[in-house]
């Protein structure tokens, strides 16, 4: 007996009623409902205020987007401000179902990132960078670093997906990430000091063994690519180089470049030495490395770099040679190198000094036109005179670990110990736009807890936008429900708009999906996102018509020896063929195009037991291959609800036994 | 002295200094022959007709736009959701209608030029067709609503939910979760303007030339008498 259908007047007129009812109800609304609410949930004055800040009603769009890495997660996290809703995860170096990513798309750019010839996959992301026109984001491409593989990958942002993975052949971990102003350049530079090519050295001759080194990775953004027949490497001391960040206007054409292990502690601790948390701070000061880039492409180009594991390396000593590279005293146990909007000024944290340490670009260029050295390291390196070159210590508290900046003569310092976000003053041109006199702490607002990075609205460009800074916290303790004991990280937003003491905490997001480091903030109108592929046929890898997309009527399966091609086409609610049929032990290609142009109109293709899941945007081409090599009969499916015939939405993979 | 077939057809003919004396009475009729051409020539390249398909999942909605030779608009999209009850591709549709429109208007403008010529009653057998063609249009375009909702494609995925149904060519219909709203697009509204103008014309071309016609016929009997 057939089941009388819902009659779907009664359904429509039922739907209006509600609707009816519920407009009703809004027009009474006053702000006495508000209040009696507020009362409810023992809510304060402020946390309406910051409600109404925050919250984004249901459809109502977010002004910036924050591109936030995703530590071991391997992935990039895309979140809305001021709403803090999560929008998207990009899939990066680290397998994931939903994009189909290593399980049938992707697969290849997964494989270029592959380590001593085989797969890793995750990844631990560290610090994003937006590509950057004339020294300030332009929405188009977007690049991470892997710090425990040391890779780098591409993103492109007009579909959000990742084009690239890169893997140097030189060193092991890598930490800092950042791009020339006007993107010619991505910079990796490592992290732990190793010896080159993956080789094995004893701790006993670390200091002529072991070396850092900074990449320059060759951007091409026709292509959309890194290059690397044009990229270079500098090889550096090891003294574990960490963040860096590219000089613009004043400081346009150096890298700066954070180091921690001066002391070039090599641990032991089993053997009763110090282990590497002490030994690696002993020093007062680690050295603040400064690069001239331009220089060092011109040596390149010029050849005077050397061939170390297939990779052009800029030995230390043609470094000093041609005055490539300069060190500084910096405060010991450094994160942040942070570049002030006009390029004049170059912040510096020690999370074990409770000063920001400020060196003027001006003074740097002055004391290496005139060698104004304190003296060399022990391969040579000239040290610029600390005095020479500083222009403000400012106390800020205790732990300063990031900086950025507002768009106001305000710079934001956060602080990991004090679990703080300090807002400073800067000096010069900066000091105007403040009420404060210059280099002074203005603020400090608590944020919950242990915070690492931070990051403001185009808080590292040459045009920051102040409005709004999110607090990047590691832990979160006591701010969450505990779902078992691995809590959550806390996105504390922070509403930078007043001055003076005037920035409070106005909304927490939990990260419940890896450990965020590094994040940054872009006005949301700049990225040109694709709401679907161009044109049928998509293969979104090339970024253009893929001539072999099954089109719409001509699908087939054909076959030539063992091998078997499928061509198929995939629409609500069918897979075109439904049937594929195949011996066991062939060679399958399977080749599909979504001839959807319904925004949202997103296939999956799943097939059971050859791992296997696709995501088919519309208009993308996929082709998956792989051997038949187990017998059955497979239902494959739609893994997207794409419809209400969603569950009708399969076919079968007959594999013939031998 | 008896009248020709073709002078009988052709009319009377006004002398030019008295069509310049008299210039309303006999450049009216002219005048809104050329108008209604001008708004036919235009509405070449304007909307004849929109469908609206408003969803809870389609915000924007769905628009479907006609003009005399092509569709726009989410025409696949639509095609796409219309398989489901098993209805035929939009793009099937009045295929000939689209292919012969675009000669069709230059027919009529041909016609109305003749007719600017024609000082007998057998003008308004030229302007005739343009005056019904918004209605030939109306009709044409519910006949085919009518045999694509009737004619459903019975193994369709909803065949058991949705029975055989007639489409409104105007107005406002529904269909499934669908409320279809159909409009007369501008191009409509100018042929149809053009219609109201050769109405108009016909009268005064009837003003203008009927004595004459009159006229001529009397000379003509007391010739032959």
């Amino acid at each position: 007996m057939k089941h009388a259908p819902i009659p779907i007047r009664t359904a429509v007129a039922a739907s209006v009623a509600a609707i009816g009812l519920l407009a009703g109800h809004a027009a009474a609304q006053s702000m006495a409902d508000v209040q009696k609410a507020a009362q409810a949930r023992g809510l304060s004055t402020a946390d309406l205020l910051a409600a109404a800040k925050t919250y984004t009603p249901s459809g109502m769009k977010d002004e910036f987007v924050i591109f936030s890495s995703g530590g071991h997660s391997g992935q990039v996290h895309v979140i809305g401000v001021p709403s803090m809703r999560l929008l998207r995860t990009i899939a990066v170096f680290t397998p994931e179902p939903w994009q189909g990513w290593g399980y049938g798309v992707g697969n290849d750019v997964l494989a270029q990132g592959n380590v001593a010839g085989k797969p890793n996959l995750w990844g631990d992301t560290h610090h994003p960078a937006l590509s950057e026109t004339n020294g300030d984001y332009d929405g188009e491409w977007l690049f991470i670093n892997d710090k425990v593989n040391s890779r780098v990958a591409v993103i492109d942002l007009r579909d959000f997906e990742t084009k690239q993975i890169l893997k140097n052949p030189l060193t092991v971990s890598n930490h800092g990430l950042c791009v020339t102003p006007n993107t010619e350049y991505v910079i990796e530079s490592s992290q732990y000091g190793v010896p080159f090519g993956w080789e094995y050295a004893t701790m006993d001759k670390y200091k002529e063994t072991h070396r850092g080194c900074v990449i320059f990775w060759k951007f091409d953004r026709k292509q959309g690519r890194i290059i690397p027949g044009e990229s270079f490497a500098m090889e550096l001391p090891p003294y574990w180089q960490d963040i860096a960040d590219a000089g613009k206007l004043a400081s346009d054409g150096f890298i700066f470049i954070n180091s921690l292990n001066t002391e070039l502690a090599t641990g032991g601790v089993q053997d009763k030495k110090p282990p590497f948390e002490a030994g690696v701070s002993r020093n007062a000061t680690d050295l603040l490395h400064i690069v001239d880039w331009k220089k060092a492409e011109a040596v390149f180009r010029a050849g005077g770099a050397k061939e170390q594991f297939g990779f052009p390396v800029i030995p230390i000593e043609t470094s000093i040679a041609e005055g490539l590279l300069y060190l500084t005293p910096e405060p010991r146990s450094p994160h942040g190198v942070d570049i002030a909007p006009k390029g004049d000024l170059i912040v510096v944290a020690g999370k074990l000094d409770p000063h920001v340490t400020v060196y003027s670009a001006e003074k740097i260029k002055r004391a290496i036109a005139n060698k104004t050295y304190s003296g060399s390291d022990d391969y040579g390196i000239p040290i610029l005179d600390f005095d020479a070159v500083v222009e403000a210590r400012v106390e800020v508290g205790l732990g300063p670990l990031h900086t950025q900046f507002g768009n106001d003569g305000y710079a934001y310092t956060s602080l990991f110990l004090d679990s703080a976000i300090a807002r400073w003053t800067l000096g010069g041109e900066y000091g105007k736009g403040t009420p404060e006199p210059d280099w002074t702490l203005v603020h400090k607002t608590p944020v919950q807890y242990n915070v690492g990075h931070l990051g403001a609205v185009h808080g590292d460009t040459v045009n920051p936008l102040g409005r709004y800074l999110v607090s990047f916290n590691k832990w979160s303790v006591d701010r969450f429900i505990h779902p078992g004991p691995l809590l959550a990280q806390n996105f504390q937003l922070i509403d930078i708009s007043g001055q003076g003491a005037n920035m409070p905490v106005i909304y927490d997001m939990p990260i419940g999906f890896g450990e965020p480091h590094y994040a940054q903030i872009i006005r949301a109108d700049l990225l040109k996102a694709w709401s679907i592929y161009p044109e049928v046929g998509w293969d979104p890898h090339k970024q253009r018509i893929d001539p072999m997309a099954p089109k719409k009527g001509m699908e087939r399966v054909t076959r030539d020896g063992s091998t078997v091609e499928v061509w198929m086409t995939v629409v609500r609610s069918q897979f075109n063929p439904d049937h594929v049929k195949v011996k066991q032990g062939d060679t399958v290609i399977w080749r599909m195009t979504n001839l959807e142009r319904a925004v949202d109109a997103v296939h999956g293709f799943a097939v059971p037991a050859y791992n296997i899941a696709v995501s088919l945007e519309p208009g993308e081409t996929v082709t998956v291959e792989f051997i038949a090599d187990t017998p059955g009969v497979f239902p494959f499916y739609c893994s997207e609800f794409c419809s209400a015939l969603h569950l009708e939405m399969m076919g079968y993979l007959m594999v013939e036994p031998n | 002295m008896s009248l020709g077939f073709i002078e009988r057809i052709i009319g009377p003919r006004v002398s030019p200094e008295e069509a310049w004396e008299r210039s309303i009475r006999y450049g009216t009729p002219g005048f809104l022959l050329l108008a209604a051409r001008i708004l036919l020539l235009t509405s070449l390249f304007l909307p004849y007709w929109h469908m609206e398909l408003q969803a809870p999942q389609y915000p924007q909605g769905l628009h479907m736009t006609a003009y005399l030779n092509h569709l726009t608009g989410d025409v696949v999209e639509i095609d796409g959701l219309n398989h489901y009850i098993g209805m035929r591709s939009l793009y099937e549709a009045a295929q000939l209608e689209r292919e012969v429109g675009v000669f069709i208007m230059i027919a009529f403008v041909v016609l109305l030029e003749l007719a600017a010529y024609i000082h007998s009653r057998w003008a308004v057998l030229l302007v005739a067709p343009v005056v019904l063609f918004p209605v030939v249009f109306l009709v044409d375009l519910q006949l085919w609503m009518r045999h694509f909702g009737l004619n459903l494609d019975p193994d369709a995925p909803l065949s058991n939910s949705i029975k055989p149904f007639v489409p409104t060519a105007l107005g406002r219909g529904g269909i499934g979760q669908f409320v279809t709203i159909a409009t007369p697009g501008i191009g409509l509204y100018l042929a149809t303007a053009a219609s109201v103008v050769l109405i108009a014309a016909l009268f005064f071309h009837r003003r203008a030339y009927l004595p004459l016609v009159r006229q001529q016929a009397a000379e003509a009997n007391d010739g032959s008498t």
